[in-house]
């Protein structure tokens, strides 16, 4: 149990996959506008990396095996897609609202790289089933974490007197970088 | 070769079978008409046709509840696009309402009693000021719906008409009259 634990707070703060792996900052730039689509996105995100975790875990080891190791990337990236197309159809069905919010970021969640970078890293670090679902969630967690506070950041910074040439992406870019310096301040953490 | 052929197969076929099987189970039963209709509608969200807003007046027409004849923004145009999309004949603009030209919403400021009752009214927050402060109306977000033109106590909200100048003359688009027609 204190494994688990141990990764699910390894995951989210220590190698928070946005702040020191750099993946998935694509929707971390995008959807950080407002504090509530990146909650909407974070969720989602959730919910589809935990999924596919577990799912690529399943197909790597009692699916592909050893043999056919070089399909890993391709079947990753369709398993991924169908998990997507599941969760739009879920959303829409269940929250309107919450499906009107995310609109173009829900589908886009296929090209979140986070979400084929933490199934492959579950394989390069030999996880089991339960590890490979945790550190799933861990990281989605992480990166919801990081979305929601670049998103409280960024709406104080729409207020703030920014000098011309840093308005808009610049200053949101050079902030990201700041987070991610204070981020390195966990990595005494886990010992 | 074979292998690695049906590997992907299998997992297209039953990532296939489990979408397919959510989308009978996940079925939204939404009428695509509405947001046609609403396409349509000018988004003015005044009231006027008597419903709160745009998009549900755009699903009393769907459901037939209401007649497309309603919606005095949309003027003349909006119901021959209407009528278009609906498959039924254009028909004049309802009884008590009137397309008026385009205006906005002035609040003579020194009348205004700060009571907030026509920013409560406002439906696109054109109207900015708090409790006991001066209101005011910001001219580019009002869409001229009137709507708080009545509960204003102190009668201090005109409607304007906007004059046409060289930053908002437009060709006008050759409409013959459908009340000539009729």
């Amino acid at each position: 149990m204190q494994d688990y634990l141990l990764i699910l707070l390894g995951t989210v703060f220590v190698n928070n996959i946005v702040m020191t792996k750099m993946l998935g900052l694509c929707p971390f730039m995008g959807v950080s506008r407002k504090l509530e689509t990146s909650l909407g996105m974070g969720a989602a995100t959730t919910f589809v990396l935990t999924l596919a975790s577990g799912l690529s875990y399943l197909i790597e080891t009692h699916v592909l095996g050893e043999e056919l190791r070089y399909l890993r990337t391709l079947s990753f990236i369709v398993v991924i897609a169908g998990i997507v197309g599941f969760t739009e159809m879920f959303i829409r069905k269940t929250s309107p609202v919450l499906f009107r919010v995310l609109g173009i970021y829900l589908p886009l969640i296929t090209t979140n790289c986070a979400v084929l970078g933490i199934p492959l890293l579950n394989v390069q670090a030999r996880h089991g089933f339960v590890e490979s679902l945790f550190f799933g969630l861990g990281g989605a967690l992480g990166f919801t974490l990081v979305l929601v506070l670049f998103a409280a950041l960024r709406e104080r910074l729409e207020a703030a007197d920014v000098p011309l040439p840093f308005r808009g992406s610049a200053i949101a870019l050079v902030s990201a970088g700041l987070m991610s310096l204070a981020f390195m301040g966990f990595a005494g953490l886990v010992k | 070769m074979l292998s690695a052929i049906l590997v992907m197969s299998g997992i297209a076929l039953v990532l296939g079978g489990v979408l397919g099987w959510a989308a009978i189970r996940f079925r939204v039963e939404e009428d695509p008409l509405v947001d046609k209709i609403d396409a349509i509608l000018p988004q003015t969200q005044c009231g006027q046709c008597g419903y709160p807003g745009c998009r549900p007046y755009a699903e009393a027409i769907a459901k037939g509840e209401a007649d497309i004849n309603r919606c005095p923004p949309g003027g003349e145009e909006g119901i021959r696009q209407l009528a278009e999309l609906l498959g039924v004949e254009p028909k004049p603009l309802g009884e008590g309402l009137v397309h008026k030209p385009k205006s906005v919403a002035v609040i003579d400021e020194r009348l205004c009693i700060g009571c907030t009752l026509c920013i409560q009214a406002c439906p696109v927050d054109a109207i900015v000021g708090a409790a006991k402060q001066m209101h005011t109306v910001v001219p580019e977000l009002c869409t001229g719906c009137e709507l708080c033109v009545a509960p204003c106590p102190v009668d201090c909200i005109r409607m304007e008409v906007i004059k046409e100048d060289i930053s908002n003359w437009k060709w006008r688009y050759p409409v013959v009259s459908l009340t000539a027609l009729a």
